[in-house]
């Protein structure tokens, strides 16, 4: 969800997020009701329709599914010792369908479309629950993956120079100070552009 | 206008800023001094972001302290980092985000975000991802964030400081435009040589006052010392 959108206007990047993530509950759950490989290949060549529709390049679905590849090698590895290559095989494909599911969802729709749809489905907690504090707080962690990554990745080279890149402790200390420095200055940028003083009963713009 | 009158501000039981009384009125403003003079908590308190320990600012009638978010509507922040004040992943939803949070329904957002990004030829960022963008791209994108809510007055803390020179003068040539009011914080005083006012922060006071060929003046006399 990070860096996958991919915009081509296409019917299925105009599907509402709710639609998408609703579509991707039920398919993911029918697809733990198939039991061959003739069936998950129908659900195989069903996506494919919708990733063609979405007219999203082969590129761009193998980007949805490279992180995976280690964990589905060991999945096939432990799968084929404990019950044999032909289960191996469907377990693998069917998890792979699933990823590719999602990250048609996410190829298709703008992080702030998926954190409405999230809103939306919270709504029914609004008594309980802080709904636009809990949609913050997924965008901030989508938004800020990247950023983290960079500040580990100078942490670490600035160590390396100091021939300290393989001491957890001096990688580890820098980067949560900066990781909190940072948080405060995101904190009060949010303060900056009105987050605090967010009150979606009332029509804040006639006021201001 | 902003009007700063006697405001002290002590952290921790240490004197930050101490009895400054100043009436913000014109176009351009510039706030130099040496690091840890305090312009940085000066600049946040225009906006509320810092309140005052004692003494008041109050911006177009509105008390930072009583009317935060009054405040906050008329006095845009852009900050030195731009990563930290992106919120969104992506440029348009970003932009959306300040937007949103002052009740603008999604299709005055949808159409308040075209007109900026033609309004200040950036249409090419508008799909673009936030953390795949160059420094100066970042930060126009900071700068785009505040200036799309309709600010009266800009407060910028060094918003150079990370750019290269190319990217400095281009940014520099959007702030140079803006319509609205704008008080910049920086260390680099080539950019505020134009300026109508410059601010010399020392020690938490203010030191100098004036034109910018003055100010910068004594300033570079305070740096020799």
């Amino acid at each position: 969800m990070t860096n996958f959108y991919y915009p081509s206007g296409s019917i299925v990047h105009r599907l509402s997020a709710g639609v998408k993530l609703a579509a991707l509950i039920i398919f993911g759950t029918l697809i733990f009701t198939v039991e061959d490989l003739a069936g998950l290949g129908f659900c195989g060549v069903f996506l494919v329709a919708f990733f063609c529709i979405a007219q999203i390049p082969l590129r761009v679905a193998y980007r949805q599914l490279k992180p995976a590849l280690f964990l589905l090698l060991l999945i096939f590895i432990a799968q084929y010792f404990m019950v044999g290559f032909e289960i191996a095989v469907f377990v693998v494909v069917r998890f792979s369908i699933l990823i590719l599911a999602a990250g048609l969802v996410t190829v298709t729709t703008r992080v702030s479309e998926m954190v409405e749809a999230i809103e939306a489905g919270l709504r029914p907690l609004a008594k309980w629950v802080a709904i636009e504090k809990v949609s913050l707080a997924i965008t901030l962690a989508i938004r800020f993956i990247p950023v983290l990554g960079e500040i580990v990745h100078e942490v670490r080279d600035a160590q390396k120079v100091r021939g300290m890149d393989r001491n957890i402790i001096a990688v580890l200390l820098p980067t949560i100070i900066r990781t909190l420095k940072m948080a405060t200055e995101v904190a009060e940028a949010l303060d900056a552009r009105s987050f605090a003083t967010l009150d979606r009963t009332r029509t804040d713009k006639q006021k201001l | 206008m902003i009007s700063i009158d006697n405001v002290s501000v002590t952290l921790d039981s240490r004197s930050i800023l101490s009895s400054i009384s100043l009436n913000l009125e014109e176009n351009r403003i510039g706030i130099i001094g040496q690091n840890g003079s305090g312009k940085s908590t000066f600049a946040r308190l225009l906006n509320g972001l810092q309140l005052p320990s004692s003494g008041t600012v109050v911006v177009d009638n509105y008390d930072t302290k009583a009317d935060g978010r009054k405040v906050r509507a008329r006095v845009g922040f852009v900050f030195q980092n731009p990563d930290n004040q992106i919120v969104y992943p992506n440029v348009r939803e970003d932009l959306a985000f300040g937007l949103k949070n002052i009740g603008y329904s999604k299709t005055e957002i949808e159409q308040k975000i075209e007109e900026t990004l033609l309004e200040y030829d950036l249409e090419y960022l508008g799909d673009r991802l936030t953390h795949q963008l160059s420094g100066g791209e970042k930060q126009m994108v900071a700068l785009l964030g505040v200036l799309i809510m309709r600010p009266n007055y800009v407060v910028m803390d060094e918003p150079t400081t990370l750019l290269d020179l190319r990217k400095k003068r281009v940014l520099m040539e959007h702030i140079n435009e803006l319509s609205q009011r704008v008080i910049m914080a920086t260390h680099d005083l080539e950019q505020i040589t134009h300026f109508d006012r410059v601010i010399c922060i020392h020690n938490g006071k203010v030191y100098a006052d004036g034109n910018p060929k003055e100010v910068i003046s004594a300033y570079r006399n305070l740096c020799q010392k």
